[in-house]
C-alpha cells in the first residue's frame, strides 16, 4: 500500500514538473542564440567576407559553432581578444592567410576612366556606390566600410582603396610622431621681423 | 537659491575636491597694459577656429578685402563665420598647419595686409535694448563670436537656450598660473565687458548674474565692483586662488554648491557661463558692429624678455608676437599654447592666432621641463586628492595602458576635464593627462566606428532583404510565365491537340524516314554485291561443265543454239531487268542494263556475230574475272589459273549468257527461297565473326608472302571469307529483293496496321542482322579485291 502511495505521489509529481518544464519551454523560448547576436556585436561590420563567410553574423554563427575566432582582418587583435574574452578561449594571433594591415580604408573610384559596368555595385555588401548602367559611379564615402569586395570586379580597374585621412576628428594624440623643432624656426622668423623694424639685436637685448 | 545669494553676499563659497596650488607666474604680464602690435606680414586664418563645422567660403584667391569683412558664411547653425582683420589682398588658401596639439593641417586662408587697415562700413548700434534677443543673436552669430575661454563653443547658440535660467555666471577666474589676459581686459574695458554681459541679460534674463573672478586679480575686481555697482542683481564673486577654479563644473559647484551631473549641462540646472573676453566681443558686435577679429593674447615666459598681454589680430603668426616680446634663443625650445596646465606644445611658430588662443607661452628650459622622464607609478594616491572632478587617475592611468575601455568608461574617463592637477602633483612625473587623452580619442574612435558598424549592418541587412525580396520576384515572375504557357498549351483544347498530333505525327515521320534510310541502304549496298555474286556462282557452277565440251562442235552448235535462245530471252529479260531496275531504283546497274540493250542491239545488227558485244562483255566480266579467278582457285585448288583464266576467255560469250541467268537465277531465288531468308541470315550472323578473324588474320599475313603453304592458306582463308561474303549478301539480297518486291507493300501495311506483329519483329530482326552483317562485308571487300 505505502509503494503504491509513494508510486502515485512521484508520479503525480513527475507530470506537474514535466507540465511546468513544458510550459515554460514554450514561455520563455528564446528565439535566437544570444551568444551569435553577441558575437556579432563584437565584429567590425565590414561585411567583407574575409573570414569566408558571406557577412559578419554568419562568421558569428560560425563562431559560436566552434569556428576559429582568429579569421576577422578588419576587426584586428582587438576584436580576436574581445572574443576570447566572451567565449572564454585562448587569444590566438590572427590567421596568417588573413593577416593585411587593418587600417581603415574607402573605396574611391577614378569616375574619368568608370565605364558604368555596375559591377561594383552588385558586389558592395553595404549599397555604398551609387550609380547606374553606363553612368559613372562614384563611391559613398561616409558609408563604405573599406571591405575592398568592389576592387576585384572593377573591368576596368577603376577602384582604389585609400586610407582614410587623420584630421583634427579623428587624431589619436599621437604626439611622438611631431617632430618639435621650432628653434631655428623662430630664430629665422624673429631675425626677420627684427630687420623688418629697423631694430637691432643690441637694442632689443637692452 | 535665496540661501546662494545670501552665501555670495556674505563672501562664503563652497569647494570643490582637489584642486592645486601652483606657483603664481602672472607677475610676468599683470603690470604692463595691453599692447597693440603692428600688423604682421601676412596672417593665417584657419576657416574653422571652434568646435563645429567649417563655414563656407565666400571669398577667392586674389580678391581684395576689407577689414571686418566677412570670409565664410555660415549656414550650418554650428558653423561661425571668419573675418578679414585688417584690409588686405588673400593671397592663398591651402591647407597649413593649424593650432591644434596634432599639427595637423586644415584648409587656412592666407591675407596678406595692404597696411592701410581700411574698415568695411559699419552701422554702431546706440542703444542695443532697441534690439529684440533675434537681433541681438543674428548680431552674435554674424559676427563669428565663439567661446573664448577656450573651448570655443559657438556663442550664439549657447546664449539661445528656452529654459529659465536662474544664474548667468560670467567666468573671470583665469586660474591658469600665467594667463592675464581677462585680468587686463576687465582693467582696460571694463565698461564694454560690463555692457556684453547687459546684452546676455536681456537675452537669457538670469535671476542673478555672478561674476567670478579669483582673488588675485584687485585691480580688476575693484574696476568691476565699480562699473557693476548700481546694478542690483550683478554680484562680482571673489573667489580664493585655487586651480582649476575657472573649470566650468568647478565654479558652478564653487558658486552655487550644486553640481552638474554626468553627460548633462549646466543649462539643466538653470546655469550658463560665459567668458569675460566673450562677453567683450558680444559688447562690440552688438554696439560696435565689429566682428571678432582680435583678442587678448597673453605672450608670457622666461623666455621673452618683454613678456605682455598684446592684442592680436586673428591669423597673426607666432613668431610675430614673440619677436615683438623679445623672444630669446632657447637650446630646447618649447612653445605652449594655452596654460601650462592645459595648453599644448605647438609644432611650429608659423600657426596663427585663433579666436580660442588666450596664451602664448615660451618657457625656458629651466621653468618647463620638456622632457620626458616618466618613472613607474608609486601608487601615492596623490592624484586621486588633487582631482577636481573626484575621479581615481592612478585607476584610469593603468586602464588607460591596458587600453580596456569598458574599464575606463567605468571609471568615468570623460568626466576628466585635463585640468592636468594630477600629473602635476605626479612624483613619478607621468604625463597622466596625455595617457587620458590617447584613451579618449581612442574611445570617441572607437565609439565612432561603432556606430559606423551599426550602420553597415544595417544596410547590409537592409540590401540582403532587398535581395530577397528580388529573388522571390523573380522566381514569381518566371513562375507566371511557366505557367502562361502551360495554360496556353491546356486551354485551347483544339490547338493543344494539334500541336500534340502534330509532335507526334513527326515523331513517326522521322522514324518511318530513318527506317527507310536504312532499308535503301541495304538495298544499294545489296544490289550492288547481288550481281557480281550471282556472276560468280554462276561462273563457278557452270565454268568446270564447259571445260569439257570445248572441242565439241555439238557443244558449240548447242552453244549457238544456246546463243540464239539467250538472244530471245535478253529481249525479253531486257524489259524484265528495266523493270527490275525501275522497281529496285537501282542506278548502278543502269550501266550494265543499258550495255546489254547495247549488246542486244548489235546482236540484232550483225545477227550472227556478237563479238562486239562480246568485247564489251568481256571488258565488263574483267572486273567480275578478278573475283572469279579467285573464286575457282577457291573451289577449284588443284586447277591451275591460266586455266580457268583460258576457260573464262572461251566462255566470255558464255558470261554473256551467264550474266542474264543469274538475273534470273537471282530472281528466281528471290521469289522461291523466302525460307532461306530466315537461314542465311542466321548463317550470316555465324559467319560474320569468323570473317572478321579470318579477314584479319589475312590481312596480317598477306603482305609478307612469306610461302606457298601461307599463300595458299591465305587464299583459302580468302575463299571462305568470300564465300561467307558471298553468302551473306546472297542473303541480303534475296532479303532486300524480298522486302522491294514482294514484302515491301506487306511490310508497310504491316508497320501500318500494327496487326502481324510477329512478322515485323521477324523482319526487322532481319533487317537489322543484315546491316550488322553488312558493314563487316563492305569493310573486308576492298581487302579481298586487293588480294586478287
Amino acid at each position: 500500500m505505502n509503494i503504491l502511495i509513494a508510486i502515485l505521489i512521484l508520479g503525480s509529481m513527475c507530470l506537474l514538473f514535466g507540465a511546468l518544464l513544458g510550459y515554460a519551454a514554450v514561455k520563455f523560448k528564446v528565439d535566437s542564440d544570444p551568444i551569435v547576436d553577441q558575437l556579432d556585436a563584437l565584429l567590425p561590420q565590414t561585411q567583407c567576407g574575409q573570414c569566408g563567410y558571406p557577412g559578419c553574423k554568419p562568421y558569428a554563427e560560425a563562431v559560436a559553432n566552434g569556428e576559429a575566432i582568429n579569421k576577422c582582418a578588419p576587426g584586428g587583435e582587438d576584436t580576436i581578444k574581445k572574443i576570447a574574452d566572451l567565449m572564454g578561449v585562448e587569444v590566438q594571433p590572427l590567421d596568417g592567410s588573413h593577416e593585411q594591415d587593418n587600417t581603415p580604408k574607402v573605396a574611391f573610384i577614378i569616375e574619368e576612366d568608370c565605364i558604368g559596368c555596375t559591377k561594383c555595385i552588385q558586389a558592395c555588401p553595404v549599397d555604398a556606390i551609387i550609380g547606374a548602367a553606363k553612368q559613372m559611379h562614384t563611391i559613398i564615402t561616409d558609408e563604405c566600410t573599406g571591405c575592398d569586395l568592389c576592387v576585384a570586379p572593377c573591368p576596368v580597374d577603376c577602384i582604389k582603396m585609400i586610407p582614410i585621412k587623420t584630421t583634427t576628428h579623428n587624431w589619436q594624440w599621437d604626439l611622438h610622431s611631431i617632430p618639435i623643432n621650432v628653434l631655428d624656426n623662430v630664430i629665422e622668423n624673429t631675425n626677420m621681423v627684427k630687420d623688418q623694424e629697423g631694430l637691432t639685436t643690441s637694442e632689443v637685448n637692452s | 537659491m535665496g540661501s546662494v545669494i545670501e552665501r555670495i553676499t556674505r563672501g562664503h563659497w563652497w569647494t570643490f575636491s582637489g584642486g592645486i596650488h601652483p606657483p603664481e607666474q602672472k607677475f610676468l604680464t599683470t603690470d604692463k597694459p595691453i599692447r597693440n602690435l603692428p600688423i604682421p606680414a601676412i596672417l593665417t586664418l584657419p576657416l574653422k577656429q571652434h568646435i563645429g563645422q567649417m563655414g563656407q567660403l565666400i571669398v577667392n584667391i586674389g580678391d581684395k578685402v576689407l577689414k571686418g569683412q566677412p570670409l565664410t558664411r555660415s549656414q550650418h547653425p554650428m558653423a561661425v563665420p571668419i573675418h578679414a582683420p585688417t584690409s588686405g589682398i588673400i593671397t592663398a588658401i591651402e591647407n597649413s598647419p593649424i593650432a591644434h596639439p596634432s599639427g595637423l593641417s586644415e584648409p587656412c586662408l592666407f591675407i596678406k595686409p595692404d597696411g592701410e587697415d581700411k574698415w568695411q562700413n559699419r552701422t554702431i548700434c546706440a542703444d542695443y535694448k532697441q534690439l529684440n534677443s533675434q537681433e541681438i543673436i543674428t548680431k552674435i552669430a554674424n559676427a563669428g563670436i565663439a567661446g573664448m575661454g577656450g573651448a570655443g563653443f559657438p556663442t550664439h547658440i549657447k546664449v539661445n537656450v528656452q529654459t529659465k535660467i536662474n544664474y548667468l555666471i560670467i567666468n573671470a577666474a583665469e586660474c591658469e598660473p600665467y594667463i592675464t589676459a581677462d585680468d587686463l581686459l576687465i582693467r582696460e574695458h571694463c565698461s564694454e565687458v560690463v555692457d556684453g554681459i547687459k546684452i546676455l541679460t536681456t537675452l537669457l534674463k538670469p535671476q542673478h548674474v555672478l561674476i567670478a573672478i579669483e582673488d588675485n586679480k584687485p585691480e580688476a575686481i575693484k574696476s568691476l565692483k565699480q562699473t557693476t555697482a548700481d546694478i542690483s542683481n550683478f554680484h562680482v564673486c571673489v573667489l580664493p586662488t585655487k586651480y582649476p577654479t575657472g573649470g566650468e563644473k568647478q565654479l558652478i559647484k564653487i558658486l552655487t554648491g550644486q553640481e552638474v551631473s554626468k553627460g548633462s549641462l549646466p543649462s539643466a540646472l538653470g546655469i550658463v557661463m560665459q567668458n569675460v573676453a566673450t562677453c567683450f566681443a558680444i559688447a562690440d558686435a552688438v554696439i560696435n558692429d565689429t566682428p571678432l577679429i582680435r583678442r587678448v593674447v597673453t605672450v608670457t615666459g622666461s623666455a621673452l624678455e618683454k613678456p605682455q598681454n598684446v592684442w592680436a589680430l586673428l591669423g597673426t603668426p607666432i613668431h610675430h608676437l614673440l619677436t615683438h616680446c623679445g623672444y630669446q634663443a632657447q637650446e630646447k625650445p618649447h612653445l605652449i599654447m594655452g596654460g601650462p596646465m592645459m595648453g599644448f606644445s605647438l609644432p611650429n611658430s608659423d600657426i596663427g592666432i585663433t579666436k580660442i588662443s588666450n596664451c602664448i607661452l615660451a618657457p625656458s628650459a629651466s621653468e618647463i621641463p620638456n622632457e620626458n622622464k616618466e618613472v613607474d607609478c608609486i601608487r601615492c594616491g596623490q592624484c586621486a586628492d588633487v582631482c577636481p572632478s573626484q575621479l581615481l587617475p592612478q585607476e584610469l592611468q593603468w586602464f588607460a595602458k591596458a587600453k580596456d575601455q569598458q574599464q575606463l568608461q567605468k571609471y568615468d574617463l570623460f568626466d576628466c576635464i585635463e585640468c592636468g592637477a594630477c600629473a602635476y602633483v605626479c612624483p613619478s612625473q607621468i604625463p597622466l593627462v596625455h595617457y587620458y587623452r590617447i584613451a579618449k580619442a581612442e574611445i570617441r574612435q572607437q565609439q565612432v566606428q561603432d556606430l559606423k558598424a551599426e550602420k553597415a549592418k544595417t544596410r547590409f541587412e537592409a540590401r540582403k532583404i532587398r535581395l530577397e525580396k528580388e529573388k522571390i520576384k523573380r522566381e514569381e515572375k518566371h513562375k507566371k510565365a511557366a505557367e502562361a504557357r502551360k495554360a496556353a498549351m491546356n486551354s485551347n483544347t483544339s490547338e493543344a491537340k494539334d500541336a500534340k498530333s502534330a509532335v507526334t505525327a513527326a515523331l513517326a515521320r522521322a522514324k518511318a524516314k530513318k527506317a527507310n534510310q536504312d532499308g535503301t541502304a541495304q538495298n544499294s549496298n545489296a544490289q550492288q554485291t547481288v550481281l557480281t555474286e550471282s556472276n560468280l556462282e554462276n561462273n563457278t557452277t557452270s565454268s568446270p561443265s564447259e571445260i569439257t565440251p570445248l572441242n565439241d562442235k555439238k557443244a558449240q552448235i548447242a552453244a549457238a543454239i544456246a546463243r540464239a535462245k539467250t538472244k530471245k530471252e535478253k529481249e525479253k529479260e531486257k524489259s524484265l531487268v528495266q523493270n527490275i531496275v525501275k522497281k529496285d531504283q537501282k542506278v548502278l546497274n543502269k550501266n550494265k542494263v543499258d550495255e546489254q540493250n547495247n549488246d542486244t542491239k548489235n546482236d540484232a545488227l550483225n545477227d550472227k556475230k556478237s563479238q562486239v558485244a562480246a568485247a564489251i562483255a568481256r571488258a565488263k566480266a574483267k572486273k567480275q574475272q578478278k573475283k572469279q579467278t579467285e573464286e575457282t582457285k577457291q573451289k577449284q585448288v588443284l586447277l591451275p589459273e591460266q586455266q580457268t583464266e583460258q576457260n573464262i576467255n572461251i566462255s566470255t560469250t558464255q558470261s554473256e549468257q551467264l550474266k542474264q541467268q543469274e538475273d534470273v537465277k537471282n530472281k528466281n531465288l528471290s521469289v522461291n527461297n523466302k525460307a532461306m531468308v530466315e537461314k542465311n541470315v542466321i548463317n550470316n550472323t555465324v559467319l560474320n565473326e569468323t570473317i572478321k578473324s579470318e579477314a584479319t588474320a589475312q590481312t596480317h599475313i598477306e603482305p609478307k608472302i612469306l610461302s606457298k603453304a601461307e599463300k595458299i592458306k591465305a587464299a583459302v582463308a580468302k575463299a571462305k571469307a568470300k564465300k561467307a561474303q558471298s553468302e551473306k549478301t546472297e542473303a541480303t539480297n534475296i532479303l532486300n529483293k524480298t522486302d522491294n518486291k514482294q514484302e515491301v507493300r506487306t511490310l508497310e501495311v504491316d508497320i501500318a496496321d500494327k496487326n502481324d506483329k510477329k512478322k515485323r519483329i521477324a523482319a526487322a530482326v532481319a533487317k537489322a542482322k543484315a546491316k550488322k552483317a553488312l558493314q563487316p562485308t563492305t569493310i573486308i571487300s576492298p581487302q579481298t579485291k586487293e588480294s586478287s
